[in-house]
């Protein structure tokens, strides 16, 4: 029962918010609130008593089944705390207290407590795919705006792409005989559709969380507003990805290919588009790019089996991401920018907004003791443990990566105040509310502090990174923040890695012009070809009873009327005789008379 | 029972006749709505009464032609309650849409109280006559409906074409019947029958050519490429409830034509021929949603989709007939998400439609370009349209999804292949509706003007609101909680899927 109020509380409540509309503008953001609030103590209880249940939902073998297990515990805690903190900011926002937003947020948190919490695919895929399509609705929340309308669009469309997977996935469990699609019971799949599964779980995940070559999608989510990018980020979403991965290592391992490929994966994404933070100009496509290089890293440590430091990475990230991006939302706010250039001194106007934001950037660049420090670690020691020293190496080389991006970003906002304020920028007269600045400090504290907690409860971290694993990561980041610090301001943007890679113009000559082009052919085949020759063929019967009409008809018509005109000369022929005199009857009788014997005689 | 839910909108019809025309239109309208709040009322209790997998129920049958083994024969299962129910939920909400017509109303109800009865009766026909009989009278019904009150000229023409495809089409069925009536011993017609003797159980040529005839007659009806070209003009010119009751009643007797005859009837064949289906359903699903792709026009694009959900169905009951490889669980998915399919295409595209009915009212044009940033002006409007466009689209949460989700799960082991080609169907359809969204709602507001003054363009009417999100609140409940529609069907695919793989 536990359950079914976690996951119908925020669901329920935030379709009557979504559907009520501005009638409950006024209320909502405080209803929201002690959702959230509500949410957080049903996701805590359910930690601790680990419910299970289920419904039927399909066919007698297919059932809507939930379970929450030490993995899910930890999911539905940070996404409640994810979801309470990103609801009390956006309260703070005059433009976000709508029921609108309040409802969607609800229902996406919702819809991500379904995912982390569903024991079978086919709940799990319904679940995904609704999350898919609220990001749309809250990414183009600012709906007037032609940009975030296209944002929306192309993050609905890539993710739900991925998603296909999901859909084959499901076909072939059933199609080899994992009749309730139960997750658990995926591995036991026969090959070949063992590898179907697999192979769409991966594409899914990987979509999701937006790792290579689906990156594209989370630079262009930017536009929609900062506490929704928070909470994309960070718990839900691009997390749900890694979390599939996670779930689903058993599955990942007898396919023998599986684990490496997500492995590699997920190390190139943290090298590439952490290098592709580096080069960013804007501080809100920095944190994405970088969103997309933290979760390689839980990525990898799915392909390599280490759920224990996958999940810690995850939450210790969603912490550290839901700061940093409501960070960079209060700056928004008050300042009216979000590039770099403009943001020099940002910090030292609004000292708790930047010293905040300096905790998440500093645990975001693995600093000792920071909590991303141990997580990364966790991470790579599952890596190492494997005996996969090229991708420990790339692993570290993301972790450096990751230092130097942060440290670009932090050194930036801490810059003297210009003496003029850049042109365009808003006049600062904006102030931080308490609404703003109450999440900000709670999520600093837990983005220092949570990679400690299994230090602290000893055997929980398994494989536990080596000492020497730890020194050697903390030397790196601190080096490579030394080296950024001092020449930050010199850091270029080569134009492959400004422009993401390109990614995204490569999916629109690849997949989306072809399939416009191909839609656009088709439209005219059916109306200038299959229209046309059903037109033709009723033009042609048209034509063929006008023949007959003009042809046949004088022809069948002609032979009545032969037929008619020959008897009537038949008549008057017959008539002739008829003469009414006797005398000519004698005659005729006599002719014949004679014929008669004639014939008699010749007969005979 | 079935035969008063069958004929009284007929006999409303007929007293209806009677009253002058110069009556107010809330009389003619008042009574339709009076007489759906009824059929709906009757159909509910029967619902409310049926035992899932107890067979044909309800059943009445009476000799109609003895002689040439012809009756009245009528029942209903599992396959055909859920759209008996759809039928009279559609034409109800058509009915409440309606409040807002000027034009001709007596006639107008008329002949809506006579589709009503002739669609009715053809989901409870259990005799091929009185099925064919439903199935051509309700051609009649719709080219009147298209012509009188579609756009003008061009109306003309879309009915007669309409009028004239799927004429042809019910002739091939016809020939159909008359096949499968020769082949009985002894002649009959009945369809209980005929699904128990299996007539042409030994397949061969006379078995081909039976099930090609039948299947063109409702591949026509359904419509399935290349069979559809009928549909856009015939959807475009009509009248919104026109296309509502087009889309989501009509469509479905094609459909409901395989799971009925073609599948029980001719199990060998099916089974021989079922690659074929598949085929046909992919290369609709793809077509369709492609070609819908490239629409400027709402009302084309709503149209083309039709052709791409009927695709799922299609895909669905052929990978039900190929035995090989799949177990009796999968098939069986299938079946049941196809019939599942056709009702959640009846409710979702007929919302649409009726909000494409809207549009047209306010704006006087299909053609998406004209229109921008509606929601601005129309929230309510927006809202909705978004909400039946995700429905279409098969988000989870909608009867779509429950629908397609379990057509692509069952099939995939039958037509791995194909199976996977259709998923990029929702795909596609995601982004034409995506854009469709966009176009109209939002972004800076645009309106079509009216030379001089600006045209007032209103927000959804109460009785609009009344007629559309009803449809959508079943969906949405199907989405949900699936589990009343699917315990009626469940047990009657699974009788379907033994009398297949028999």
């Amino acid at each position: 029962m536990l359950l079914w109020w976690l996951i119908g509380v925020p669901l329920l409540s935030g379709a009557l918010l979504a559907v009520t509309g501005r009638r409950a503008d006024r209320a909502a953001p405080v209803a929201g609130v002690l959702v959230a609030v509500a949410v957080l103590g049903l996701a805590v209880a359910a930690a601790d008593a680990r419910p299970v249940v289920d419904a039927p939902l399909l066919l007698a073998g297919i059932r809507a089944g939930f379970a929450v297990d030490g993995l899910s515990a930890l999911m539905v805690i940070t996404v409640a705390v994810a979801t309470l903190a990103v609801l009390v900011f956006s309260g703070g926002d005059r433009d976000l207290r709508t029921s609108r937003f309040v409802g969607f947020v609800l229902l996406f948190a919702g819809a991500m407590l379904v995912t982390v919490t569903a024991a079978t695919l086919a709940v799990l895929l319904m679940a995904w795919e609704v999350m898919g399509a609220m990001s749309w609705a809250l990414i183009g929340y600012q709906w007037r705006e032609p940009e975030s309308v296209r944002a929306a669009g192309t993050a609905f469309l890539t993710t739900r792409f991925a998603d296909l997977g999901l859909y084959v996935a499901a076909g072939a469990a059933l199609a080899g005989g994992v009749g309730s699609l139960a997750l658990a019971e995926l591995p036991s799949a026969p090959t070949p559709w063992l590898h179907v599964v697999a192979a769409g779980v991966v594409l899914a995940a990987l979509g999701k969380s937006a790792q290579l070559p689906f990156s594209f999608w989370l630079s262009q989510a930017m536009h929609g507003p900062s506490p929704v990018s928070a909470l994309l980020h960070s718990a839900t979403m691009v997390a749900a990805g890694a979390y599939l991965l996670l779930r689903l290592i058993p599955l990942l391992e007898p396919t023998g290919w599986a684990g490496p490929l997500v492995a590699w994966v997920g190390a190139a994404t943290a090298v590439l588009l952490g290098l592709v933070a580096v080069a960013q100009s804007d501080l809100k496509q920095l944190l994405a790019a970088s969103t997309c290089a933290q979760i390689g890293f839980m990525v990898l440590a799915a392909g390599a089996g280490g759920v224990a430091g996958g999940a810690l990475q995850l939450v210790a990230h969603a912490a550290t991401k839901t700061l940093l991006f409501l960070a960079a939302g209060a700056w928004l706010v008050v300042l009216g920018t979000k590039q770099l250039g403009e943001l020099r001194g940002a910090a030292r106007r609004f000292p708790v907004v930047g010293v905040t934001f300096t905790v998440g950037a500093a645990s975001l660049a693995g600093l000792p003791p920071l909590s991303l420090w141990v997580s990364k670690d966790a991470v790579l020691a599952a890596v190492l443990e494997r005996g996969w020293v090229p991708l420990y190496v790339a692993g570290l080389a993301g972790a450096v990566i990751s230092a130097v991006y942060s440290a670009k970003a932090v050194w930036f906002v801490w810059q003297p105040v210009p003496a003029r304020t850049p042109a365009g920028a808003r006049a600062a007269d904006g102030r931080v509310n308490a609404a703003m600045s109450l999440p900000l400090v709670v999520l600093a504290a837990l983005a220092a502090l949570l990679g400690l907690l299994p230090t602290l409860a000893s055997g929980s971290l398994a494989p536990a990174p080596a000492v020497w694993e730890l020194v050697l990561s903390g030397l790196l980041a601190a080096a490579a923040i030394a080296v950024t610090w001092r020449s930050a301001a010199r850091i270029g943007a080569p134009r492959p890695l400004a422009s993401w890679l390109g990614l995204e113009r490569a999916a629109h000559a690849v997949i989306v012009h072809p399939t416009l082009a191909l839609a656009r052919f088709l439209a005219r085949f059916d109306d200038r070809f299959l229209d046309r020759s059903v037109d033709a063929a009723a033009r042609a019967t048209g034509a063929v009873a006008r023949a007959l009409d003009r042809r046949g008809e004088p022809l069948v018509d002609g032979a009545v009327r032969a037929v008619a005109v020959a008897a009537r000369s038949l008549g008057r022929l017959a008539r002739r005789p008829q003469t009414g005199q006797v005398h000519q009857y004698y005659a005729q009788a006599a002719a014949a008379l004679a014929l008669l014997a004639l014939f008699v005689i010749v007969v005979r | 029972m079935l035969s008063l839910i069958v004929f009284l909108p007929a006999a409303a019809a007929a007293v209806l006749l009677l009253v002058s025309g110069t009556a107010p239109r809330r009389v003619f309208i008042g009574a339709w709505i009076a007489v759906s709040a009824i059929d709906l009322a009757l159909v509910v209790a029967v619902w409310l009464r049926l035992v899932p997998g107890g067979g044909f129920q309800f059943e009445q049958r009476a000799d109609w032609m003895p002689t040439v083994g012809i009756s009245y024969h009528v029942g209903v299962d599992g396959l055909s309650l859920p759209l008996v129910a759809l039928t009279a939920v559609l034409f109800g909400a058509c009915a409440v849409f309606a409040l807002r017509e000027t034009r001709r109303v007596k006639p107008y109800v008329t002949l809506f109280l006579g589709l009503q009865t002739v669609s009715l009766g053809l989901f409870v026909a259990l005799d091929l006559i009185l099925f064919f009989l439903f199935f051509d009278l309700s051609i009649v019904f719709m080219y009147f409906l298209i012509a009188g009150w579609g756009h003008g000229e061009r109306a003309r023409a879309a009915a007669l074409k309409f009028f004239l495809y799927t004429f042809l089409g019910s002739l091939a069925l016809l020939l159909g019947f008359i096949l499968l009536y020769l082949a009985a011993r002894p002649h009959t017609f009945d369809i209980v029958d005929l699904i128990a003797a299996d007539p042409l159980a030994g397949g061969g040529v006379y078995a081909a050519l039976t099930l090609f005839a039948v299947g063109v007659g409702l591949a026509v009806k359904t419509p399935t490429v290349p069979f559809h070209t009928w549909l856009p003009p015939a959807h475009t010119e009509a009248p919104a409830t026109g296309s509502a009751i087009l889309a989501g009643v009509l469509l479905k007797m094609g459909t409901y034509g395989f799971v009925r005859i073609a599948m029980p009837i001719l199990p060998d064949t099916w089974r021989q021929f079922a690659l074929v289906a598949v085929v046909v359903g992919v290369v609709s699903v793809l077509y369709g949603a492609l070609v819908a792709l490239a629409q400027t026009n709402l009302k084309r694009m709503i149209a083309y989709t039709s052709v791409n959900h009927m695709g799922y169905v299609i895909l669905g009951v052929g990978a039900a007939g190929i035995l090989a490889g799949t177990d009796e669980q999968a098939r069986q998915l299938a079946t049941t998400g196809a019939v599942t399919q056709m009702v959640a295409h009846g409710l979702i595209t007929g919302a649409l439609f009726l909000l494409t009915g809207v549009l047209y009212d306010r704006g006087h044009t299909y053609d998406m370009a004209a229109y921008s940033g509606l929601a601005a002006r129309t929230p309510v409007f927006a809202a909705v349209f978004a909400v039946a466009a995700f429905a279409s689209l098969g988000l989870p949460g909608f009867a779509g999804f429950i629908a397609e989700f379990q057509i692509f799960t069952g099939s995939l082991s039958a037509a791995p292949v194909a199976t996977a080609l259709a998923v990029t169907g929702i795909l596609i359809t995601a982004g034409l509706f995506l854009l469709a969204v966009q176009r109209l709602f939002l972004g800076p507001l645009r309106i079509p003007d009216a030379p001089g003054s600006p045209r007032p363009f209103a927000d959804l009417h109460r009785s609009e609101i009344a007629a559309i999100v009803p449809l959508l609140a079943v969906a949405t409940v199907i989405g949900v909680l699936p589990r009343f529609l699917l315990d009626v069907i469940e047990p009657a695919s699974r009788a379907l899927v033994e009398l297949v793989a028999r």
